[in-house]
């Protein structure tokens, strides 16, 4: 396993060098610092002095890709590309294009993100399999009829109707959780209950179909039919059985989605003013900050391919036959 | 499974008792002091704290950098310049704030020599400012200002391990303060030019404060050398290097020098860029490392004014505390009549300020922040588009006021015209709309009288914004109001108000410039003109067809040339839109600061002024030279009338509109009065804690019973399934 990890681990160095690259080249296709610098320093007064010093101070005032004026290997290395993609290797991400320290802010906004994300993909996981097993345990009666009309229904919605609507019911009308804001430590419960419910609905429709399609696959195995010719209840046939045999389509789409609950939710932060890294991204997006954006696009690819791995590996604990060579 | 007694499954006794106990938390919230969707802590019911919200985190709070209203709202709070509006006055008037009086102001020929206040401009070579400042004043508590036992700063010298320890101010255990001293001001206008340092205002600066550009290359060498013997040497002692520019001539009293005659002037100095900085926190958070930690003036401002910034988390919130040090300052006891009648000259002679905290929580998105206003956890609130039916209503004269709803909470209107003008622009460079040619002015003046802002401001507005008639917007000096203020290109004066000119006379226009019908004879087609604009996304549509409508009238076929931000700024920079919309907020309230978006060697293209329109005439040059350096007077005001009318003739812009704001504030929040200058007006509010956590309790009663009843729903409707099943499962068995 650890020369397979090591293996992996290679592969995504080339990975993550074309998709900084990929970032990089998309961003200054359509923008160039001096772009940069006018967003940054605002509308009124702006003067090229200005301009070339914000660049300077910021280390945008070299060429992309390609020094002409350098010798021998600087004629690369000392380039916006080169000298803005190393550090991230080291996770160093430097300084935000307004000055802050863009570890600083991660470091403190993952929590958030990972306070908001962590319940709803467990309790969301939780309630996913719930309610799809309550839809297999009733198959053929008006309860799975209905329950998947539902799960169409639910899935056709957009996830920003579910907001406004839930923040309107319950934190508007029924008066019952603060319709947004966080705070730190165990006070974050009230500010949560409402997005996390709402995250969880949300996600219900598509989550609960997926579900069940896995568990009527399973349900019409051998080993269950054997199982209930062995007299077992038809609920042991189903959470004994049937649950742990469709672990393995389950895990594909769960634990890729592990390491990226760091990133949070771009929509929901935002709505609910809950300060994590999703909302980070979307500022940053807004304003043009490019240090912010490569350092969350290289930090989601990081993630996305741990996220990868750690599937591969919870294969083997699932299934015995899965070996990783 | 089974609900039946004695089977395996959920026993119907444990599920009663859940709901039950579900029901009994619900009960006992109800009856809590706190409603449950209150997003402050309990013990914080009562306190003195007034709550609002931001939308988008600081990008600075150096004093230095900071040019944007949601950065003042801080730092306006914290940094006292020397000079400040008074709040309550109109129009607005400077007053000291820790000057002793108003600077003086000497005029100085080529050599050196006083000369009369009477002089003529042409004469002046140099105007010096000498500002005297109050004694007394007392920094916030600061560590950089704590000194051990010999007189030696404590936190000056840190080591590398302790600054990568540090998290926040709050790591060091010892604070201290001094007095506010004219070598602070002096400070802070040499870091103008200081080389690591980007001020937005130096550009316009260098034009008018003496030797400021010389001083920036002596810094900028000085700092260079220093570097270069010593790389972690990050502070630059800016008392090295004398500065003709601004000078100390006491401990409490400097002078600035600036080039020629630049009476506005005064109004920078009610803005926090001439605010004092002592150098000894430059010294501090200039240590190397200390930025990498965000121990920097954009995150710790220091000042000596009525609050200081104790949470700055602009991920989540900011908080202002009252300065411990701050010296107090008595409520205005002048106002207007109004004022009188409003209460704002209750707390008059009492000392500021009246609250003890103000808390910012970030919202970013408006029905939330709306929602919070109604329920009463923000106590002041501006109005969106989408609720404002349910906020506001006008009378049949056109009046706005509350709705019922708004009334029956006791919250209140207040309304003010922005000093701001919103307008579409015509390039002058472009050869089309653009030039002096008869039959381009023509060609603008008519689609001046066609676009029917009267009409945007309704759609687009609420109706919050005034139909604008020249650059100037109410409240500067040089707008008029009345039949005397009207544009005579575009509005008739008909029963004592103006009314838009109609589309045969704008047709007729159109027709002059040889454009009969809106057909251009070189193509024989519809004219085509091109509008630029940045940014608009898919909720932009009706506008665009707005816009596209007014052309329309005059069968001119409108493109809209839609574009990024980046590339709308770049056609500007470059001459080549034809149509654009723009806009301008007051810097001060003087004319000149918006006649100086038409005067000509301001122009963006060739200059890269702001005069985005490129307009020039040489008459209107040549007054705006002469209007500019002038004291407020009858006879600046008919230079203002005469290059106002040679702009209106000229239209190179569709004046557009000023644009008004509408606030709402609950019933315990007091003095509330827009100033749209000042910066420092946390101070004058207060508000009744008291008050407010009885409607807080009254407003926000939970609901629990739809709750209740969707359970129970849930349960009835699954109650068949589960006995099909049971049946199901003992015939199975059987």
């Amino acid at each position: 396993m650890f020369a397979y990890i090591s293996r992996r681990i290679l592969y995504a160095i080339p990975i993550l060098i074309g998709v900084n690259l990929l970032t990089f080249a998309l961003y200054f296709l359509v923008n160039s610092p001096d772009d940069m610098a006018r967003m940054h320093l605002g509308a009124k007064y702006i003067t090229q002095e200005g301009i070339d010093k914000w660049k300077t101070e910021r280390g945008y005032d070299k060429p992309l890709f390609y020094n002409e004026t350098e010798q021998s290997y600087k004629k690369l290395s000392n380039t916006i590309f080169y000298n803005k993609s190393v550090k991230l290797f080291l996770f160093d991400f430097g300084n935000a294009d307004n000055g802050r320290n863009i570890g600083f802010d991660i470091s403190e906004r993952m929590w958030a993100s990972l306070a908001y994300a962590i319940p709803v993909f467990l309790v969301g996981m939780l309630v996913y399999i719930s309610f799809a097993l309550l839809l297999v345990f009733f198959r053929a009666t008006y309860v799975d009829l209905w329950g998947v009309v539902l799960c169409v229904v639910m899935m056709s919605i957009s996830a920003i109707i579910y907001i406004i609507a839930g923040q309107y019911l319950i934190g508007k009308i029924l008066l019952l959780v603060p319709i947004s804001g966080y705070e730190p430590g165990f006070s974050a419960v009230k500010f949560l209950i409402l997005p996390v419910v709402i995250g969880i609905v949300a996600g219900l429709g598509s989550s609960a179909r997926w579900y069940r399609t896995i568990f009527l696959e399973e349900i019409n195995r051998d080993y269950v039919r054997t199982a209930r010719a062995k007299g077992l209840s038809e609920l042991r046939v189903l959470f004994s059985h049937v649950l742990k045999n469709a672990m393995i389509p389950i895990l594909t789409g769960a634990v890729v989605a592990i390491p990226l609950l760091f990133m949070g939710s771009l929509l929901m932060e935002s709505f609910f003013g809950i300060p994590g890294l999703g909302s980070y991204t979307i500022d940053a997006i807004r304003s043009q900050d490019f240090a912010i954006v490569r350092a969350m696009v290289f930090l989601g690819s990081v993630l996305y391919i741990v996220g990868l791995v750690l599937t591969d590996i919870s294969y083997t604990f699932v299934d015995p036959r899965v070996r990783l060579n | 499974m089974s609900f039946s007694k004695g089977s395996s499954g959920i026993k119907k006794y444990q599920l009663i008792r859940v709901g039950f106990i579900i029901l009994f938390v619900c009960l006992l919230q109800a009856c809590s002091d706190s409603p449950l969707n209150n997003p402050y802590p309990k013990k914080d019911a009562t306190a003195n704290i007034l709550y609002s919200s931001f939308s988008a985190r600081p990008k600075h709070l150096d004093p230095i950098q900071s040019y944007s209203s949601n950065e003042y709202a801080f730092i306006g709070q914290i940094y006292e310049p020397p000079l400040q509006y008074h709040y309550l006055k109109r129009p607005y008037e400077l007053i000291p704030l820790t000057a002793t009086e108003m600077p003086k102001v000497t005029y100085l020929d080529k050599k050196g020599r006083v000369l009369p206040g009477t002089v003529a401009v042409e004469q002046v070579a140099f105007s010096q400012f000498d500002i005297s400042i109050k004694q007394g004043i007392q920094y916030q508590p600061h560590p950089a200002f704590s000194k051990d036992s010999n007189g030696n700063y404590i936190y000056h010298a840190l080591t590398k391990e302790k600054i990568l320890s540090l998290t926040s101010l709050a790591n060091f255990k010892i604070s201290a303060s001094r007095e506010l001293v004219a070598a602070d001001y002096v400070y802070q206008i040499k870091r103008l030019a200081h080389p690591k340092v980007n001020s937005p205002i130096y550009g316009l600066m260098r034009k008018y404060i003496t030797d400021l550009d010389d001083y920036s290359a002596t810094l900028k060498a000085a700092y260079k050398k220093q570097l270069e013997k010593n790389p972690q040497q990050l502070y630059l002692d800016l008392h090295q290097y004398d500065f003709a520019g601004a000078k100390v001539l006491s401990r409490y009293q400097y002078r600035v020098t600036i080039k020629g005659v630049y009476p506005q002037f005064m109004y920078w100095l009610a803005m926090p860029f001439f605010t004092a900085i002592p150098y000894e926190v430059d010294k501090f958070y200039s240590q190397p490392g200390m930025k990498k930690q965000n121990i920097s003036f954009d995150w710790y401002p220091v000042g000596t004014g009525p609050f200081m910034l104790t949470v700055n988390n602009p991920n989540r919130l900011m908080m202002l505390e009252r300065n411990p040090n701050f010296r107090g300052i008595a409520y205005p006891s002048t106002g207007t009549k109004e004022d009188q009648q409003q209460g704002l000259l209750n707390d008059a002679g009492k000392m500021m300020p009246f609250i003890d905290k103000a808390i910012y929580s970030l919202e970013k998105e408006g029905i939330p922040r709306w929602s919070k206003f109604l329920q009463g956890y923000y106590d002041a609130s501006g109005i969106l588009s989408d609720s404002f039916d349910q906020a506001i209503q006008f009378s049949e004269q056109g009046n706005a006021g509350i709705t019922p709803e708004m009334k029956k909470k006791g919250i209140k209107l207040v309304t003010a015209t922005n000093s701001s003008t919103s307008y579409i622009g015509f390039n002058m460079l472009d050869p089309l709309v653009g030039g002096k040619t008869e039959r381009a002015r023509y060609l603008r003046q008519a689609i001046s009288i066609a676009f029917d802002y009267e009409e945007f401001i309704s759609i687009f507005r609420n109706g919050r914004g005034i139909p604008a008639q020249g650059a100037i917007p109410p409240g500067i000096f040089g707008y008029q109001q009345g039949e005397e203020g009207i544009n005579p290109v575009v509005y008739k004066w008909r029963n004592g108000e103006p009314v838009r000119r109609s589309i045969d006379e704008a047709k007729q226009l159109l027709e002059k410039a040889g454009y009969k019908n809106g057909i251009n004879p070189e193509t024989n087609k519809p004219l085509l003109i091109y509008f630029d604009i940045a940014g608009g996304g898919s909720e932009d549509k009706s506008f665009f067809d707005f816009l596209r409508k007014q052309f329309k009238k005059l069968n001119i076929s409108l493109v809209v040339r839609n574009t990024d931000y980046n590339r709308f700024q770049d056609k500007m920079r470059k001459g080549n839109a034809q149509l654009f919309m723009w806009g301008w907020n007051a810097d001060y309230p003087d004319p000149e600061n918006f006649l100086f978006l038409l005067y000509g060697p301001n122009g963006k293209a060739k200059y890269k002024g702001e005069n985005a329109a490129n307009y020039a005439n040489r008459e209107f040059d040549r007054l705006f030279e002469k209007m500019e350096t002038m004291p407020n007077s009858p006879e600046r005001l008919q230079i203002i009338k005469k290059m106002t009318d040679i702009v209106r003739k000229d239209a190179p812009w569709l004046w557009g509109f000023h644009p008004q704001d509408f606030s709402l504030f609950h019933s315990w929040y007091h003095n509330a009065k827009p100033n749209l200058m000042a910066h420092n007006t946390l101070m004058y509010k207060r508000v009744d804690a008291d008050k407010r956590t009885a409607l807080r309790k009254q407003w926000n009663k939970p609901v629990f019973w739809p709750i209740i009843l969707l359970v129970v729903l849930f349960l009835v409707a699954l109650y068949p399934a589960i006995k099909m099943y049971s049946a199901k499962e003992k015939f199975t068995h059987q």
